[in-house]
C-alpha cells in the first residue's frame, strides 16, 4: 500500500511538471540555465540508473552476467539498432552468459 | 484520408507504432521489478513518460524505497516542462485542450511537433504521436504485464539485463558532442562509488544532484541532453521535407531542439 501513495504522487508531480510548462510566463522558464539543467539533469539520471541496474545489487556492487547485458546494448547501439532490439539484445546477452554458468 | 497525406499524421503514426512496442519491455519490467499488474498500469496510464517510467521501476527493482523511486521519477521529468513550455507557444492550446495536451508532452510528440514548420502541421503532428503512444503504450503495456508475470524467474530470461539495455538506449540518443558524454561518465561514476556508502535508491538522486551542479556552473548548449528518444525523420531520411526542412534551419529555423540533429539524414 505503501508502494501505491509514492507511485501515485509520482505520477501527480509528472504530471505537474509537464502542466507548469503551458501555464507559467514563457519567460519564466526559457532561462537558458534552467533548461540547461533539464537537460544535464536528464544525462546525469539516465547515466546513473543505467549503471545502478547494471552493477549494484542492494548495497553492493557485483560483476555478473549484467556487464555482458551492458557490453551487448552498447554495440547493438552502435550500429543503430531500433530500441526493442537492444532491449533483447541486453536480455540475450544476460541470459547466455547465466545459461554458460557466468552468474 | 485527406489526414494520411498529412507529412505530420504519417510521422505521428509510424512513431506511435515504434514507441508503442516499447511498452512491452516496460510491462515485463514493471512486474519482474516487484509491481504488480495495477501498479505497472497506473505508470503507463497516469505518468505516461518512458524514462520516468523505467526510473521508478528501476529504483523498485534495486531495492530502493517508494521514496527514492519517486524522487527519480520525478526529477527525470523535469524536462517534459521545457517540452511545455515551447509546445505551449507553438500549439497555444486553449481551454481543456491545454490539460490533455499536458498529458501526451513527452520526448516523442515534442520531437514530432516542433519538427513541422507549418502551424497547422505542428497540431497534427503533436495530437497524432501524443494520442497513438498514449493508446498503443498502453496496450503493450498490458501485453508485458501480463507476459512477464507469466515467464518464472526473470533472471532466467535476463529480464534483468534487458533492464540495463533499456536504460542505455534511452541514454545513447543524448550523447552527442563531448560535454554529454564528459556528463555521463562523470554521474556513472559518482553512482557507482557512491552505491556502497548509502542505502538503494540514494545514489541515483546524487547523480542527479552532481548533473544539475554542472548544468548550473557550465556554459555548454542550453538544450544539452534534451533530445528526442526518437528522431521523427528517421524514416524519412530520403524523403523530400527532410532536405527542405534541413535547409529551413541553417538559415535560422526558430527551434533550437532541432539543431544537434543537423546531422540527422545520416
Amino acid at each position: 500500500m505503501n508502494l501505491w501513495l509514492w507511485l501515485l504522487l509520482a505520477c501527480l508531480l509528472g504530471y505537474a511538471w509537464k502542466l507548469v510548462g503551458y501555464l507559467v510566463p514563457a519567460s519564466l522558464l526559457r532561462n537558458p540555465r534552467t533548461s540547461r539543467i533539464a537537460g544535464t539533469m536528464t544525462i546525469g539520471l539516465l547515466a546513473s540508473l543505467t549503471m545502478v541496474n547494471a552493477v549494484a545489487s542492494g548495497q553492493s556492487l557485483a560483476l555478473d552476467a549484467r556487464l555482458g547485458a551492458l557490453a551487448a546494448a552498447g554495440i547493438a547501439l552502435w550500429f543503430r539498432a531500433p530500441f526493442l532490439v537492444v532491449v533483447l539484445a541486453g536480455a540475450g546477452a544476460a541470459a547466455g552468459l547465466r545459461l554458460l554458468g557466468w552468474n | 484520408m485527406k489526414l494520411l497525406q498529412s507529412p505530420a499524421v504519417r510521422v505521428g503514426l509510424s512513431i506511435s507504432i515504434a514507441t508503442g512496442l516499447y511498452g512491452i519491455s516496460f510491462g515485463a519490467l514493471g512486474v519482474t521489478s516487484g509491481l504488480d499488474f495495477w501498479q505497472t498500469m497506473a505508470l503507463s496510464l497516469l505518468l505516461f513518460s518512458g524514462g520516468s517510467q523505467f526510473a521508478f521501476i528501476g529504483v523498485v527493482a534495486g531495492g530502493g524505497s517508494g521514496v527514492a523511486a519517486m524522487g527519480a521519477a520525478t526529477l527525470l521529468g523535469m524536462r517534459n516542462g521545457i517540452y511545455g513550455m515551447q509546445l505551449n507557444a507553438l500549439l497555444q492550446p486553449r481551454g481543456w485542450r491545454k490539460f490533455a495536451a499536458a498529458h501526451v508532452t513527452i520526448d516523442e510528440s515534442t520531437a514530432t511537433s516542433t519538427g513541422q514548420t507549418d502551424p497547422a502541421e505542428q497540431k497534427r503532428g503533436f495530437w497524432t504521436a501524443g494520442i497513438g503512444i498514449f493508446v498503443l503504450w498502453n496496450v503493450f503495456t498490458a501485453v508485458g504485464a501480463l507476459a512477464g508475470s507469466a515467464l518464472g524467474d526473470p533472471k532466467q530470461w535476463g529480464l534483468d539485463g534487458a533492464a540495463v539495455a533499456a536504460f542505455l538506449g534511452l541514454l545513447w540518443p543524448r550523447l552527442k558532442g563531448r560535454e554529454p558524454v564528459a556528463i555521463a561518465v562523470v554521474c556513472a561514476l559518482a553512482t557507482v562509488l557512491a552505491v556502497p556508502f548509502v542505502p538503494a535508491g540514494i545514489p541515483i538522486l546524487i547523480a542527479a544532484f552532481v548533473a544539475a551542479a554542472i548544468g548550473w556552473f557550465s556554459h555548454g548548449r542550453s538544450n544539452e541532453g534534451l533530445e528526442p528518444d526518437v528522431d521523427p525523420y528517421a524514416e524519412h531520411r530520403h524523403d523530400e521535407h527532410q532536405h527542405e526542412h534541413q535547409h529551413g534551419h541553417q538559415h535560422g529555423h526558430p527551434n533550437p531542439r532541432r539543431l544537434p540533429r543537423s546531422g540527422g539524414g545520416q
